[in-house]
């Protein structure tokens, strides 16, 4: 029987010291009118030889394709050491550390966690993991209304540059609870927010600003000024942020003259598998002072009996399996393995290598750019100041051509014209330090070509 | 054993070189936006680094280090093909915005598990979605909040717990902006029906229920909770933390349920991970097919395509930035087709005999049941009231003092309805010889309760750390390293 090690014999001595007939006797109290016929719909069982085939051919029929986009997922250089360590038994298969003394190991790494991302983002803690940057925000959002002693509004202003699947996930996760959140516009020169926008709401009542940075386009924004702005408004500013960029970008706790109040992002660029979008994790980071709003599993540092220090969950008076419905969130499960990851990443690259990371992939992203926009009928959208993504135009719709480009192996970027209706046909591209110049080139002459092949639309 | 903090492995200067482009690079950054100085992270070799992470790995028991009975959690062995067949490099390295063309092969996978949950479950429709069993429960409460709302229903906001519901269930309504009514559990374990019968009205929105319980024992008045919810015009919701109890015995969907979430981190192995990823697919029932969260897997003819907001114009929306934890969910399916349909009723069977017979045992030892009179589920309570009265010592002292016999704890103090309890899930993978030897280690712990009682109040002993003042822990916050 797979995975179950009973013999005959073990099944009835243990019938025996239970004092039941057989194992059905077990399922009595089930009312019997209600007892499923077995499960007609399941396959029969494979064995590890045929399943491994299984996937395997599924996974071939897949391919792998030459990857340009990002959009929110960003294809990096993973360390050998990374998996081979997270899938070790002793973090793979243990569970969120109820037991402290004997889930040291899990507790230290978290603790060492906190602290580089509380370094990275700026901010003075972190938390030890949210679901993902989107779920994030959304959890942000809700700490934001609970910190902001100073508002009573609800309302929160998100930026249309923000990642818009962003916008859904917070508006469906935090919008029953009667937040509102109202659009700031972009300049549609430069692709960044319009600090401008923010002037009409001066003097009313805006529980939290967010900005995203890099946003969605790749455009760096004007961080300073919004965030003197939100705070001169008793607004929190809230910063949604690439971890690698931030190697090198100012960190959100640096931000106008104060720095922003909370900080969170997907952890997935620090060695995560792209793995079809999941699983990856959300980062949340704040100032000691909100640390009783934040969401999520908190470790800190403590002594034991003999006063040696140990590491603990803290601060669980927040959460759901003390605090029920008047928990800061409902979350329980996170995401601790990716985290496990990221940790061992961070560790490998260190800062310097983090910072070569982004800068190579700025720079791979302007060879991209460069060499795309020779192309007849692709052009640049915005002309400001980028990480490592961009928005092109083209003269013709996108989807046609991204599948004409699928078909030659190259997985040419994100179609975001429907998100973005008065872009017109915009294709969002990526190219990270995994990309080569020869990968760049290949790209380019794809695209040269199915521009030729294909006529442009009216 | 101790394990100096990363930080202090680290020397200036040092770095494993071979993990990122040595060709220098400057960022061209304006300068009112570059980063002033460098982040505090480790530099350290590629070996000291291993080194490091190993050895904190041995500080952890696991399920493939230790027996791990916790309650509520289903800590089964998790097949290592599960793991290595998920992690090939096509299904690794796919963008999850890249073209449907460019991935039928994942699309294929996601929709046969959809299809399976369903069969397993139940239900009518299937979401891979969600990211957790809260994320799950999200959903599903969000889901009943669109449905009475969709009928102009717009007093239903009020979510019915039982007392005895995990800590999620009810911040869950509180998320989606509903307010919670507690019931009680009556002393033989089931729903109390007289109270549930005055708590039901027209500000019903729905009940949230697992079954078996979170006390371990199957609800026997299932068929007249949903009557008497349903008459209501409420909705049934069910928490699916405990479907290893029941699989291919007796379906959600059968009992009358309208939305469930599965854990498929307990039920279908996939790994804990030291606290997630987890995944909390759900399920509804044909009224509540409108309101799925998206994307869901569809195929037309011989393609499989997602399904979005345009398919599906009154889901709840969308959950997470992509499709959910789609590594976690290959890992359920390659588990489930090598569990096939036979496999699946052998879990609930031998994961019921396990706990049974562990129950048995303890009995036998001296320990009090909480449910003397109720057949167990795949798991059950022991409440030590009796040893915390005669010989103070309490729940947590026996759950330390198993810490140095080798074994993990079970989960302690839930649920909170009983006194000094531990609730212990063996799961199905566990050996009889196993099982017996933590029946021995339980008997030795009791008798030094009643000899020796500071054993166990001083305990853990051989653990890296003795016990854990949690109390300064909260008070005295030290959550990040600074140097010296
Ligand atoms: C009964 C019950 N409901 C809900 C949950 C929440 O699931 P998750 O931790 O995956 O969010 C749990 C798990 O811990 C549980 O035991």
């Amino acid at each position: 029987m797979p995975f179950i090690p009973h013999t005959d014999n073990d099944i009835r001595t243990m019938l025996d010291a239970i004092g039941a007939p057989d194992i059905d006797a077990l399922f009595e109290e089930i009312p019997a009118n209600l007892r499923a016929p077995g499960l007609p719909g399941v396959p029969p069982a494979l064995n590890e030889m045929e399943i491994g085939r299984l996937m395997a051919d599924f996974a071939t029929r897949d391919g792998r394709p030459l990857n340009f986009i990002g959009a929110g997922a960003y294809e990096h250089h993973i360390p050998s050491a990374v998996w081979a360590i997270v899938t070790r038994g002793e973090f793979y298969s243990a569970y969120t550390p109820y037991q402290a003394e004997a889930s040291q190991g899990t507790l230290q790494l978290l603790y060492e966690y906190q602290t580089m991302m509380a370094s990275l983002t700026g901010l003075d803690i972190s938390n030890a993991s949210l679901y993902d940057g989107a779920s994030g925000l959304a959890e942000a959002c809700l700490m934001a209304v609970r910190a902001n002693r100073k508002s009573k509004s609800q309302r929160i202003l998100l930026p249309v540059a923000l990642n818009p699947t962003y916008r859904d996930v917070t508006q469906v996760v935090a919008g029953n609870q009667n937040i509102a959140f109202e659009l700031l516009p972009y300049d549609p020169k430069g692709g960044q927010t319009l600090v401008s926008a923010l002037e009409p709401y001066g003097g009313q009542d805006i529980t939290a600003v967010v900005l995203q940075h890099p946003n969605f386009f790749g455009t760096l924004e004007d961080v300073d000024a919004a965030t003197d702005w939100a705070h001169a408004n008793n607004a929190l500013m809230i910063g949604v942020v690439n971890p690698t960029s931030l190697a090198v970008l100012k960190p959100p706790g640096q931000w106008g003259r104060l720095g922003a109040d909370i900080a969170i992002g997907d952890g997935q660029p620090l060695g995560v598998p792209l793995s079809s979008g999941g699983p990856y994790f959300g980062f949340m980071a704040t100032r000691t002072e909100h640390v009783r709003q934040m969401p999520g599993r908190i470790i800190g540092r403590t002594l034991d009996l003999d006063g040696k220090s140990g590491f603990t969950l803290t601060l669980q008076a927040r959460e759901q399996h003390i605090r029920r419905s008047k928990a800061t969130s409902n979350i329980c499960t996170n995401q601790g393995l990716l985290v496990t990851a990221a940790t061992i990443y961070m560790s490998l690259l260190g800062a310097k290598g983090l910072a070569q990371v982004a800068a190579t992939s700025m720079l791979r992203t302007q060879q991209l750019v460069d060499a795309l926009t020779r192309v007849p009928g692709a052009r640049l959208a915005f002309d400001r100041p980028r990480f490592h993504e961009a928005v092109l135009l083209l003269d013709r719709p996108v989807k046609p051509v991204l599948e004409a480009l699928a078909r030659r192996g190259i997985v040419g970027g994100a179609d975001i014209s429907a998100r973005y209706p008065s872009l017109g046909n915009a294709l969002l591209v990526c190219a990270t330090e995994t990309r080569t110049l020869a990968d760049i080139e290949t790209y380019a002459q794809a695209l040269a070509e199915t521009m030729r092949n294909s006529a442009a639309a009216a | 054993m101790h394990e100096k903090l990363i930080f202090e492995h680290s020397a200036p200067g040092r770095s494993a070189d071979a993990q990122y482009p040595q060709v220098p690079v400057e960022a061209p950054i304006p300068a009112a936006l570059r980063r002033a100085s460098a982040p505090l992270l480790p530099e350290v070799s590629e070996l000291q680094a291993v080194r490091h992470f190993t050895r904190l790995s041995q500080l952890n028991f696991s399920i493939d280090t230790h027996f791990y009975p916790l309650g509520s959690c289903t800590m089964k062995y998790n097949p290592k093909a599960c793991n290595q067949y998920a992690m090939l490099p096509e299904l690794l390295n796919r963008h999850p915005l890249a073209p449907e063309s460019t991935g039928q092969g994942i699309l294929q996978i996601l929709f046969e598990l959809q299809e399976m949950l369903k069969e397993v479950t139940g239900m009518r429709g299937v979401s891979l979605t969600p990211m957790a069993g809260a994320q799950g429960e999200f959903a599903g409460v969000a889901m009943i909040r669109a449905y009475h709302k969709a009928r102009h229903d717009f007093a239903r906001v009020e979510i019915i717990v039982p007392d005895a519901a995990h800590g999620t269930n009810p911040a869950t309504a509180t998320m989606c902006g509903c307010t919670v009514k507690e019931i009680p559990t009556q002393a033989n374990g089931d729903i109390d029906l007289e109270s549930l019968k005055a708590a039901v009205g027209p500000q019903t929105a729905g009940i949230m229920l697992t079954n078996p319980s979170t006390i371990g024992v199957f609800e026997r008045h299932i068929d007249d909770v949903r009557r008497i919810v349903h008459e209501a015009g409420g909705l049934l919701y069910y928490d699916g933390a405990n479907l290893n109890a029941i699989l291919g015995k007796v379906r959600p969907g059968d009992m009358g349920f309208d939305v469930i979430h599965m854990n498929l981190h307990k039920t279908f192995s996939t790994p804990h991970g030291g606290g997630g990823p987890g995944s909390g697919a759900v399920g509804v029932s044909e009224r509540l097919l409108p309101f799925m969260p998206v994307p869901v897997v569809g195929q037309d003819g011989d393609r499989y395509r997602w399904l979005d907001e345009k398919d599906l114009p009154q889901t709840i929306g969308r959950l997470s930035n992509f499709m959910g934890n789609t590594g976690v969910l290959l890992r359920a399916y390659i588990y489930m087709r090598m569990l096939g349909r036979d496999g699946m009723q052998r879990v609930s069977e031998f994961a019921t005999l396990n706990s049974n017979y562990l129950a048995a045992r303890l009995r036998a030892a001296g320990f009090e049941l909480a449910y003397p009179e109720r057949r167990a589920s795949h798991e059950f309570i022991v409440t030590l009231r009796r040893e915390a009265r005669e010989w103070g010592t309490n729940a947590m002292d026996f759950a330390k003092r198993l810490l140095d016999y080798g074994f993990h704890a079970p989960t302690t103090y839930f649920p909170l309805l009983v006194p000094e309890c531990l609730l212990i899930e063996p799961t199905e993978t566990e050996s009889k010889e196993e099982l017996d030897a933590f029946v021995d280690a339980m008997s030795a712990i009791r008798r030094e309760a009643e000899t020796e009682p500071d054993k166990l109040k001083g305990a853990p002993w051989t653990l890296p750390v003795r016990r854990l003042d949690d109390v300064r822990a909260a008070k005295q916050l030290d959550l990040t390293w600074k140097a010296a």
